[in-house]
């Protein structure tokens, strides 16, 4: 496929297969713990690029998929009984595509509005989510959540199963990105975000675009979710949808470049080991958030577009002409950006 | 000559403001029609209405031969009426080869084939080099200078094989060279068959590309004809020079 760079090829080899060896590298239960944390955020900001990013649709509220597939893998644990052991792993793509298509409809209705009112209206579907999740009690056990049995993998290396699941969902995440972003759909998204009115006038079909890409990357955050429920294995509606969850991945997003293949999941590698260590740190004070809201303001005032564009921006301005003048670099701030400056 | 579009009656309201008013007039297939009138006359809300952006609140809209009754701009592009803003509205972050990609038309079935094909890149290399841009191909539309997206955006819209191309304000803030440029693009693309509506506030342009020309004021038409009778309609004089 002529869409293949060695270079990319090679990057994507070199760092997938050292993130598969990792836990062999590092074998501490808690470096395992961290590592599946730092993994499945990278995998939750890669899914939300794919609408966020590429399309400029900032989506706060992908937690409330991410808990939809937590409690996915909670209620057929509880209610139809899949089995122990590695058997979740196995239903986890039919809950990703059952997600997916649960979501086209909510997508079709929450695309409709633009930029700003769009994050407000995912951020109420979270909490939609949330009550359900209290009040269904015959499915989810309302506040008293689900447990889940405890699988009966070996102890000295109970979270492998986990992180390399997480890796997967991450890696597909990430092969999704790529894919989209080098097809017409990702060129569509593109016109989305720099001028959707525009882009309707030239007969790009905004609405499925935008709709396909909201479906694929929250099936893939409840993918991520429903690994999550089996790790942790309880499944509370505040901890399963919770709006932390969306905000850690959208600062990672953020961070790292949104819009950039690699960006999301370097925000989440950055972040995620400086959050856990100022939580260990700062103790259960949950101090650690006034740390995440200093880390957004001083993106947004210093690398409002993310580390990878603006390491971009100056390879760029460098190889051109000095003397140049400064146009834009990859032109004016697209609507989402601005609402959020 | 039979009429490509047709405007019936159209009326568009902003609160208590009536900014297009009963309005009804034709554009015949072949011709560069102008349509001018003093600021304020409902000429940008009109193209509004025409090309989808806004619902009008009575009237009708027929685009060779059918009803548009809902404003959906992406279903009329695809029937071949477009449109260009004033503004120069292009895809900043896009390179002007995808500029020009993303305006062909593409059935879901190709939604996840190459972003540009090598079929693709040809046609758009090919309008680019029509419109003198070839050069900066590769760059991204947001490095142009204002003069370069008109032409840009005009290329754009020519992707989805129109026959009725509306142009707003073509020549605005772009300088003389550019101006003869925009002149020449549209006599050519005219003598290929496109048919074009101008709003125009140039006068000398108006007065040597188009005809026929159709006054606007308050939002209803109040003249058409060629632009030397135009000129001298009094009530056009009394709508341009108040009384």
């Amino acid at each position: 496929m002529s869409r293949l760079s060695a270079a990319g090829v090679a990057r994507a080899a070199v760092v997938f297969g050292a993130l598969a060896l990792f836990p062999f590298a590092f074998p501490a239960h808690w470096v395992v713990n961290l590592a599946i944390f730092t993994v499945m955020y990278a995998g939750l900001a890669s899914s939300w690029n794919l609408l966020g990013g590429f399309s400029g649709y900032l989506s706060l509220g992908h937690a409330a998929f991410f808990g939809i597939g937590a409690y996915a893998i909670g209620i057929l644990f509880t209610h139809i009984g899949v089995g122990a052991g590695y058997k979740p792993f196995v239903v986890l793509p039919a809950v990703g595509v059952a997600v997916a298509l649960l979501s086209v409809p909510i997508g079709w209705v929450a695309l409709r509005v633009r930029a700003a009112t769009f994050a407000i209206v995912t951020i109420s579907l979270l909490f939609v989510v949330q009550q359900l999740a209290f009040n269904l009690h015959g499915l989810t056990n309302g506040s008293q959540g689900l447990a889940l049995p405890f699988p009966h993998f070996a102890p000295a290396t109970y979270e492998r199963p986990f992180y390399w699941a997480m890796l997967a969902v991450f890696a597909l995440s990430m092969l999704a990105c790529w894919y989209v972003r080098g097809s017409k759909l990702g060129l569509m998204l593109h016109t989305v975000r720099d001028d959707e009115d525009r882009a309707r006038g030239v007969g790009v079909d905004v609405t499925t675009a935008k709709v396909i890409a909201f479906a694929v990357s929250v099936g893939l955050t409840a993918m991520i979710g429903g690994i999550w429920a089996y790790y942790i294995a309880f499944v509370y509606p505040q901890f399963a949808v919770d709006p932390l969850v969306t905000i850690g991945a959208v600062l990672m997003a953020f961070l790292g470049g949104k819009g950039t293949i690699w960006g999301p999941a370097l925000g989440a590698f950055i972040l995620v080991p400086v959050q856990q260590y100022l939580a260990y740190k700062l103790g259960a004070s949950q101090l650690y958030l006034v740390g995440y809201a200093s880390v957004f303001l001083a993106i947004m005032l210093l690398l409002p577009r993310g580390i990878l564009p603006s390491i971009e921006d100056r390879r760029a301005r460098r190889r051109a002409d000095p003397r140049g003048p400064d146009v834009d670099g990859s032109g004016a701030p697209s609507r989402a950006e601005q609402v959020v400056a | 000559m039979s009429a490509l579009l047709e405007v019936e009656g159209v009326a568009k309201r902003f609160g208590g403001v009536t900014a297009v008013d009963d309005c009804s007039l034709e554009v015949a297939e072949g011709t560069v029609t102008a349509l001018i009138g003093p600021n304020g006359s409902g000429k940008t809300t009109l193209f509004n209405v025409v090309t989808g952006y806004l619902a009008a609140d009575a009237g009708a809209v027929h685009f060779a031969g059918r009803r548009f009754d809902r404003p959906d701009p992406a279903r009329l592009y695809r029937s071949g009426l477009t449109r260009t803003f004033q503004q120069a509205r292009v895809f900043a972050s896009l390179t002007l080869v995808e500029n020009l990609v993303a305006a062909i038309h593409q059935s879901w079935r190709s939604l996840l084939r190459a972003r540009v094909s090598a079929s693709d890149d040809e046609r758009a290399r090919e309008v680019l080099d029509q419109f003198g841009i070839a050069h900066l191909a590769d760059r991204r539309a947001g490095e142009l200078s204002f003069g370069q997206r008109k032409l840009l955006e005009f290329g754009t819209v020519l992707m989805g094989r129109p026959r009725l191309v509306l142009l707003d304000e073509p020549t605005s803030g772009v300088n003389p060279v550019m101006v003869e440029a925009m002149e020449r693009h549209v006599r050519r693309l005219n003598e290929e068959g496109l048919t074009f509506l101008i709003v125009e506030h140039d006068m000398n342009l108006v007065m040597r590309l188009c005809d026929p020309v159709i006054v606007l004021d308050h939002g209803a038409k109040i003249a058409e004809g060629h632009p030397d009778d135009v000129r001298s309609d009094p009530l056009v004089l009394d709508a341009y020079l108040g009384v």
